[in-house]
């Protein structure tokens, strides 16, 4: 290699460094040291001005070590170096910040949730226990919330579907930006309007009793739009030389978005679904207005109230008592759960249904 | 097996802007038809109007005839869908359906259309893969997805694709503009078996590649910018490339264009 003829020179600052290409550098394990000394700081002057909120000594670390690691790596480093610290470091604190609420939540609702959620609290109903008695389950709500979410999605899923295809595929012109707009603003109703608007319809002007399908319609309008948007998005990402090749094959248009389209955006068609899933099933308003809830076991949606987890939960931790508010955390834990094990399964189809890049 | 297209008096429109202007040509059976040009002259469009993708575009539309040995492409009462299973297209870079397997993307013309026997599938398959050059490569692996193989295989699967539905006419747009010179050499060695039995329309920008494979060439140029694109002559290609009746021709493919 006869190339390499370029000769160290030094920096315009005087110091000798022994190629252009490299630079200063504060050692790898520099951010961890800050951020374990930052803490400490922060702790010691929380210790020492007696601040009792441990939010304000997290704070002043959080701080801490953003502004150090940003001064050291300025005066090693240099200024560029800086900059990338300080976005770095500034993403992680953030990061850590929206970790905190959501780690402490979990370990609270399952410190408090496993005290009786167990085989019998899955199993039974609240139709013999009296609110300042233990024992007791979820079996009704349970059934309740599966039948109301099932029965939303049948309304809400065909329909999001078909309006997010026409949207993609077909719509042009007026009616399409109308639709779009009226998806965009029924994105934000919010569900205690969907449950007066079933509710006065439903209920007062048709005159038909509290059920747990009068709640599903009420969920299926918050639903609705949500599977619209994601669909549509899911399918904008299909390329359009996809579309082109199936029609240049002499495939008619409706075939085409059914057998080519569909199942390329597949994957995250159902991950839209799946959320707006886990959206529904936490909504307490409109079961509240609709369903009216029951501690007896009614897994007849069409006649008479039925529970459901979420009402459940508000039910048992307004009656005030520590029996009831076991019941609601292992209630809530329950409903976490739930619809996690919606995600995972949501997870698993999208990636068994995603297109395919092995060799 | 392989038709006649006459085109005359041919305009094609997206939206108010015209693209393509007043093209009339003739188009033999059992030949390769090169069209080159300089980018923007509408080649692509011209071609996209022969088999009716041109209107799938939004604001996509078009004036004048195009005649399949007699039938009119745009005549009333002709479903597009027809024209496309009878005149079949390769598209510039390779789109093999990543949900399908290489199988089922050969298959995918007749499993689609719905009208197929399962029997018949395996032959039309392994017919297919061996017309484009591709069998050898693939026999082991069909149930493989298609996405997995190399751009060069890529673009024969594609190939292979639009002749299992055994098209009159197999259009080309660009089809080697994304492949390595040895994956281009296997693609032109292919155009010269299927021109025995397909009528054959390639676009390229490049030249050599159209005096190689190609019996006739169609040059097409466009005044300036925004201009509509019109067709400047059509000849065998020897003459062409060494002596061609217009002087823009010679100036294009001289490179003095411009």
């Amino acid at each position: 290699m006869s190339i390499t003829t370029v000769k160290p020179t030094g920096t315009p600052g005087g110091k000798p460094s022994p190629s252009d290409l490299k630079a200063a550098r504060l050692p790898r394990w520099s951010p961890y040291v800050i951020a374990v000394g930052s803490l400490a700081v922060g702790c010691g002057i929380g210790l020492a001005a007696d601040l009792d909120s441990r939010m304000q000594w997290g704070l002043i670390a959080a701080i801490l070590f953003v502004g150090v690691s940003y001064f050291l790596s300025a005066t090693v480093e240099g200024g560029r170096q800086a900059k990338d610290r300080l976005a770095t470091s500034v993403v992680w604190v953030m990061f850590l910040l929206a970790v905190v609420p959501l780690a402490s939540l979990i370990y609270e609702t399952v410190k408090r949730g496993s005290k009786v959620l167990d085989g019998y609290f899955l199993t039974h109903s609240m139709g013999v226990v009296a609110d300042d008695e233990a024992g007791g389950g979820i079996y009704h709500a349970l059934i309740g919330t599966l039948e109301q979410v099932g029965l939303a999605c049948l309304i809400a899923v065909p329909i999001g579907l078909l309006t997010a295809i026409y949207l993609v595929e077909y719509g042009r012109g007026k009616l399409a930006k109308t639709v779009t707009f009226f998806v965009d603003v029924m994105t934000g109703i919010p569900s205690i309007v969907a449950g007066l608007f079933v509710l006065s319809f439903w209920i007062l002007m048709l005159g038909f009793g509290p059920s747990g399908w009068a709640g599903a319609m009420a969920l299926s309008i918050l639903m609705m739009p949500v599977v619209v948007r994601s669909t549509e998005e899911m399918l904008k990402l299909v390329p359009n030389e996809l579309r082109e090749a199936s029609l240049a094959l002499g495939v008619p248009k409706w075939r085409t978005i059914l057998k080519v389209v569909l199942p390329t955006a597949i994957g995250g068609i159902t991950t839209g679904v799946m959320l707006a899933v886990a959206r529904i099933a936490g909504e307490t308003a409109p079961v509240l207005l609709l369903v009216w809830g029951t501690p007896v076991i009614n897994s007849d949606p069409f006649k008479d109230a039925q529970a459901s987890l979420p009402l459940y939960i508000y039910q048992q931790y307004q009656s005030g008592n520590q029996v009831g508010y076991d019941r609601a955390w292992a209630a809530a834990l329950a409903l976490i759960v739930f619809i996690m094990i919606l995600n995972i399964v949501a997870r698993g189809i999208a990636r068994w249904k995603a297109p395919k890049t092995g060799r | 097996m392989a038709k006649r297209i006459d085109v005359s008096g041919l305009n094609a429109y997206y939206g108010s802007h015209k693209a393509i202007e007043d093209i009339s040509m003739t188009v033999e059976p059992r030949s390769v038809t090169a069209f080159i040009g300089p980018s923007g002259c509408g080649k692509s469009t011209f071609l996209r109007t022969l088999n009716r993708m041109h209107e799938v575009t939004p604001g996509g539309r078009v004036e004048g005839k195009v005649m399949l040995d007699g039938d009119d492409l745009y005549g009333s009462g002709v479903d597009p869908v027809n024209v496309r299973r009878t005149i079949g297209m390769v598209f510039q870079r390779p789109n093999p359906f990543p949900t399908m397997s290489i199988f089922d993307n050969v298959a995918a013309g007749l499993k689609l259309n719905g009208s197929y026997k399962k029997s018949e599938l395996n032959d039309v398959v392994e017919k297919s893969l061996k017309g484009a050059n591709l069998w050898n490569e693939v026999k082991d692996r069909l149930n493989k997805p298609g996405s997995g193989l190399s751009g060069g295989q890529q673009q024969r699967l594609c190939i292979a694709r639009a002749i299992a539905v055994e098209p009159q006419v197999l259009l080309m747009d660009e089809p080697c503009s994304a492949l390595d010179p040895i994956s281009t050499l296997a693609i032109e060695d292919l155009i010269g078996e299927l021109k025995e039995r397909f009528t054959i329309v390639i676009v390229t920008h490049n030249m050599q590649q159209a005096a190689r494979v190609s019996d006739r060439t169609a040059f097409f140029n466009l005044s300036a910018v925004g201009q509509p694109g019109k067709l400047i002559e059509i000849d065998e290609t020897e003459r062409i490339f060494s002596n061609p009746s217009v002087q823009a021709t010679e100036d294009y493919i001289s490179g003095r264009f411009g």
